[in-house]
């Protein structure tokens, strides 16, 4: 692993550069589509971007925990959720003007996103802590097992924790505020939506090839080598477990926000499949990845959706497909490989 | 609260383990022998109940439709052995979770499109649908005490075909070591297959059984299967003897914890927050149970490597 970096390889050169002008092509044609709808005055397009682009960083936040740390955690519902529910629980308070909690100290409702972003990204990095701390004494299929049943519970809490609308959910009736843009309009959502999808992969690579992401992919390809080598896998695997939390966490806030609503099918282990399927149908440890399986999905859902309401089988025969037959997803078809750095 | 309403309770709740035994049993068998995580046999208990149901519906005949229920499932499981599950068995845990979450559209996909999306209702059969007076409790419904008694029996069953007869020796031999027994010329193949029909069908049993007490609908496997799953990780994969213990364990604690927590949490607060709390509280049980055990033990109760 070390050893690679010093030499120039020539022969995968072309591959890197063939990923790269694939994942550029990609994000150029998410930004044009909602810039064109737009001047054409078709919102509903540009919504459709936004939600291929909050999916994406949701997935990109399961990405690097599979791709990089090696962590196949089945319960990133529970984090796209919390931050969900973060977002309609600080605007519910704010549009009532009650308090969310007066004792040891008042807390009350906002509708600045800003503020809404941090605490959902600091919550899900608490749950994930706790959720993490546990689930990472085990691995391989008791890990699997386990993250989906933490999730699940977070899932049966929200359903029977009436305040908020248990099995209903909660409607988001204004969407909240940022400082000088309009987030009312769907465009300039989007963008918002776009840039923080940026700063999601930005950050994930910046990681991976950093210091600590060397050593949490080396806790994925080797342990033992890891712990050799005198650092200790658990807390860099937690960390790495709580970053990608706190990634998916965020889309769960652009969801509610995009939607108007949270609701418990947001912590459904349908969706914690869905974020997984974003990532895989793109390919695993791709850093563009999630965008393609992203925007897969979500093509599928609404096209195949118009056709037929059965549109779930043929995502479950193209899922079936991707995995029996065509390993690396989308990206490994059309790029080949993945990079071993 | 009286002895007779707890002893009632504790019935239910060993019912409810019982059948969530019979999803269990069939999980930590496959991935005991086989190594696989199959999120599909949620809906090989789901196929067992709409077969079950569908049958009855056209014979009258509930006995019909079990043994029908128990068949399909065994069939639909020997026949995605035989098309997907066959391919899984060597890759990562990664692409079994996938295929196998892709395996579960297609069924409740399909599922719909030939029952559509309202549920089937199974009337219990009329030998079983009375009431039967128990020491302490005055009526008890004599279906419930069947499924008991039912899974129990698989249990025995299952416990003499696996230490007694030479299929489950071979399972046995697999288990511990899969290119061995096949160097030995049995053949692997047709046993993975017959491995997974046999997991299947009791899945199908056990849908069977619980779909005549709820209703018949897609989607029924889902949460048996998240349930089942944290009974296999309390007990210890690969265990049947830790799939028994866990899944009465969670059924006592969850049915008791329903019942009791908000009862107990009325000692404390006022009536309304108890109920709520209480409600949200008890639906969180069994995984804190769960927290709390692998905190203690990572590899569950009875890890079978041990």
């Amino acid at each position: 692993m070390q050893q690679t970096d010093t030499a120039p390889k020539p022969v995968t050169m072309p591959k890197l550069n063939r990923e790269a002008m694939v994942n550029f092509t990609v994000m150029a044609i998410l930004l044009a589509l909602p810039l064109w709808a737009s001047s054409i005055g078709e919102d509903y397009y540009v919504n459709l971007a936004s939600l291929i682009t909050i999916f994406a960083i949701a997935g990109v936040g399961l990405n690097f925990a599979i791709g990089q740390g090696g962590m196949v955690s089945f319960g990133h519902a529970a984090f796209f959720g919390i931050g969900g529910y973060t977002t309609g629980i600080a605007a519910f308070h704010s549009f009532e003007e009650t308090l969310f909690m007066a004792m040891p100290f008042a807390v009350s409702g906002t509708n600045q996103m800003l503020i809404i972003w941090i605490v959902a990204m600091v919550l899900c990095g608490i749950a994930a802590l706790a959720i993490g701390a546990i689930s990472l004494r085990t691995e391989g299929v008791y890990f699997i097992m386990i993250t989906l049943a933490f999730a699940q519970m977070i899932y049966y809490f929200a359903i029977s924790w009436p305040t908020y609308g248990g099995e209903d959910g909660l409607s988001i009736y204004l969407r909240n505020e940022l400082p000088v843009v309009d987030a009312e309009n769907a465009l300039t959502f989007f963008l918002i939506c776009f840039i923080l999808l940026l700063s999601a992969i930005f950050v994930s690579a910046r990681l991976s090839g950093s210091r600590f992401g060397a050593a949490l992919g080396t806790a994925r390809m080797n342990e033992t080598r890891l712990a050799t080598s005198g650092i200790d896998p658990f807390p860099i695997k937690l960390t790495g477990f709580v970053i990608s939390a706190m990634i998916t966490g965020l889309a769960g806030a652009l969801f509610a926000e995009l939607n108007g609503f949270v609701g418990p099918s947001m912590l459904s282990w349908h969706r914690s499949g869905e974020i997984m399927v974003f990532v895989i149908l793109g390919g695993v440890g791709r850093l563009y990845g999630p965008v393609i399986g992203a925007a897969l999905f979500v093509l599928l859902e609404t096209y195949i959706g118009e056709w037929t309401q059965h549109w779930q089988l043929l995502l479950g025969l193209a899922l079936l497909g991707v995995v029996l037959f065509a390993r690396g997803g989308v990206m490994g078809m059309i790029a080949g490989r993945a990079r071993h750095d | 609260m009286t002895a007779a309403l707890i002893f009632e309770q504790i019935l239910n709740g060993l019912q409810f383990g019982l059948t969530l035994f019979l999803m269990a049993a069939g999980l930590t068998l496959v991935f005991g022998v086989m190594g696989l995580i199959n999120l599909a046999h949620g809906s090989l208990y789901m196929v067992g109940a709409f077969c079950c149901a569908w049958i009855t519906q056209q014979t009258g005949s509930f006995w019909l439709g079990l043994g029908g229920g128990v068949l399909g499932a065994a069939a639909a499981g020997a026949l995605i052995e035989m098309l997907v599950i066959r391919r899984l068995y060597d890759r990562d845990h990664l692409d079994q979770v996938l295929a196998t979450f892709a395996l579960i559209l297609i069924f409740s996909e399909g599922t719909r499109m030939v029952f559509g999306s309202m549920p089937l209702y199974l009337n219990i059969p009329e030998a079983l649908s009375g009431t039967v007076a128990l020491p302490g409790v005055e009526a008890y419904p004599i279906y419930r005490l069947f499924i008991i008694l039912a899974a129990l029996a698989v249990a025995v069953l299952l416990y003499l075909l696996i230490s007694k007869t030479r299929l489950g020796m071979r399972i046995r031999a697999g288990e511990s070591d899969r290119e061995m027994i096949a160097a030995l010329g049995v053949d692997i193949k047709t046993l993975y297959t017959i491995v997974f029909a046999l997991g299947a069908a009791i899945a199908g049993l056990s849908g069977t059984l619980v779909g005549a007490l709820r209703s018949v609908q897609v989607g029924m496997g889902e949460p048996v299967l998240i349930l089942a799953f944290v009974v296999i990780v309390i007990g210890g994969i690969g265990s049947i003897k830790g799939a028994l213990i866990g899944s009465i364990l969670i059924g006592l604690v969850d049915t008791l914890g329903r019942i009791f927590l908000p009862i107990i949490l009325k000692v404390f607060m006022e009536n309304a927050s108890a109920n709520s709390i209480g409600a949200a509280l008890s639906s969180m049980l069994i995984y804190l149970m769960m927290a709390g055990i692998l905190a203690v033990k990572p590899k569950g109760l009875f890890n079978a490597a041990n």
